[in-house]
């Protein structure tokens, strides 16, 4: 059902979108315009990100100082059901939105998106948000100081977000 | 807190290289990777134009708001605090509505305008009300249906079937709101003070039927 449901989500999306918006009398092409420019500044946005982690990442990689990590912290993650390679996507992910989208990407250009990896790392990026961004600004649109007990409930689900992403994949793809 | 993480990785990895006489992996890998990383970009620039393009189409054409009227019933129950009719319901609805369709970038303005609405009810301007940190518990574990971007960067990948992440995306998500929710809700009945005053009760809208403070949770699935 789920299956199904995934493959064909997109393509209901081509066809009903535009539709939709025809008979809603939206200007199609000028809603492509709006969407292109928002993409390149996205785009443009993300590069420095990119660029940053792909290098930090991949030379603490080839330096072999992820196999010591990995060593090291091995058992405590595996508890959690997570593998070694997708903590620094767990550390980044609650801090900043960009530096997790790079770090997920390079996971995915490594391992493949059909690799457990892959799949856990997608997975664990749609599973939660950026929460400390979220709460600093919103927090901050409106002068609230004493957050009370936000940071932490939002720390929690996120580490219940991960745990259950290895989860789902797990039962989901057979691992 | 980003720089930190990012220096270690980096410096942390130069001196492992050179410790280990690997020193010229480091300058290989540095510049492949650098490249690699524009390449990705300019890869996504498309994918990301066609989907923030349809991203657009869809909020054009009203779909956030036809959603957001379908959640809205559900919303108020998660939160007691803010009467049923009060406009914040309305924004909540249109964030969770935006995010729920991974449209990002629309959700944001929603969710400003739903806080400074919230702000409004709060009687205590410097802190947070039980409403704005349900509210958060929502947004930070981010409920999405369809992660638009992800999809994206998998097909460019060449991804069997790109989408397929999608029912575990959903699981795990739901998974993170609902310990929120419960957390938020243990939390909040023990270390509660005064910030979650019934604020209809000042401006007279419940008409004699109090929020009801029990049911918070019932909302956040089971």
């Amino acid at each position: 059902m789920i299956d199904l449901l995934a493959r064909y989500a997109i393509p209901f999306i081509l066809l009903f979108v535009p539709l939709y918006a025809l008979y809603r009398k939206v200007d199609i092409y000028a809603a492509f315009k709006d969407g292109s420019r928002e993409a390149l500044l996205l785009c443009a946005q993300i590069l420095p990100y990119v660029v940053a982690i792909f290098v930090a990442i991949g030379v603490f990689r080839a330096s072999g100082a992820l196999d010591l990590c990995a060593g090291l912290l091995r058992p405590i993650l595996g508890a959690a059901g997570l593998p070694v390679e997708v903590l620094p996507l767990a550390i980044v992910r609650p801090l900043s939105g960009n530096g997790a989208l790079a770090i997920m990407t390079d996971l995915v250009r490594q391992w493949g998106p059909d690799s457990f990896i892959g799949r856990l790392a997608t997975t664990m990026q749609g599973s939660t948000d950026t929460t400390f961004y979220v709460m600093s600004l919103y927090f901050g649109s409106v002068g609230i100081l004493k957050t009370r007990h936000a940071v932490a409930v939002g720390l929690v689900s996120d580490v219940v977000g991960f745990v259950a992403s290895a989860l789902a994949v797990k039962i989901a793809f057979g691992y | 807190m980003m720089n930190l993480i990012w220096m270690a990785l980096l410096e942390i990895g130069v001196l492992v290289a050179v410790a280990g006489g690997r020193a010229d992996t480091v300058t290989e890998t540095a510049m492949t990777a650098a490249e690699q990383a524009v390449e990705t970009v300019l890869g996504l620039l498309g994918i990301m134009v066609l989907w923030l393009s349809l991203s657009r189409m869809a909020e054009d054409a009203g779909l956030v708001r036809a959603l957001a009227r379908l959640v809205r019933p559900l919303l108020s129950r998660l939160f007691p605090g803010v009467p049923r009719d009060h406009p914040a319901l309305g924004s909540i609805a249109l964030n969770v509505s935006a995010n729920l369709l991974g449209l990002g970038s629309a959700a944001t303005p929603f969710g400003l305008r739903a806080m400074q609405q919230l702000q409004e009810l709060n009687p205590r301007k410097d802190t947070a009300s039980d409403a704005m940190i349900t509210f958060l518990v929502l947004n930070t574990s981010g409920i999405t249906l369809l992660p638009t971007v992800v999809v994206g960067i998998r097909a460019q990948y060449g991804s069997a079937n790109p989408a397929e992440i999608m029912g575990t995306t959903l699981a795990a998500t739901l998974c993170a709101t609902a310990a929120g929710l419960l957390l938020d809700y243990a939390l909040r009945r023990g270390g509660s003070d005064g910030a979650s005053a019934p604020p209809g009760a000042l401006r007279g809208r419940s008409r004699g039927r109090l929020p009801r403070r029990a049911g918070a949770p019932e909302a956040g699935r089971r």
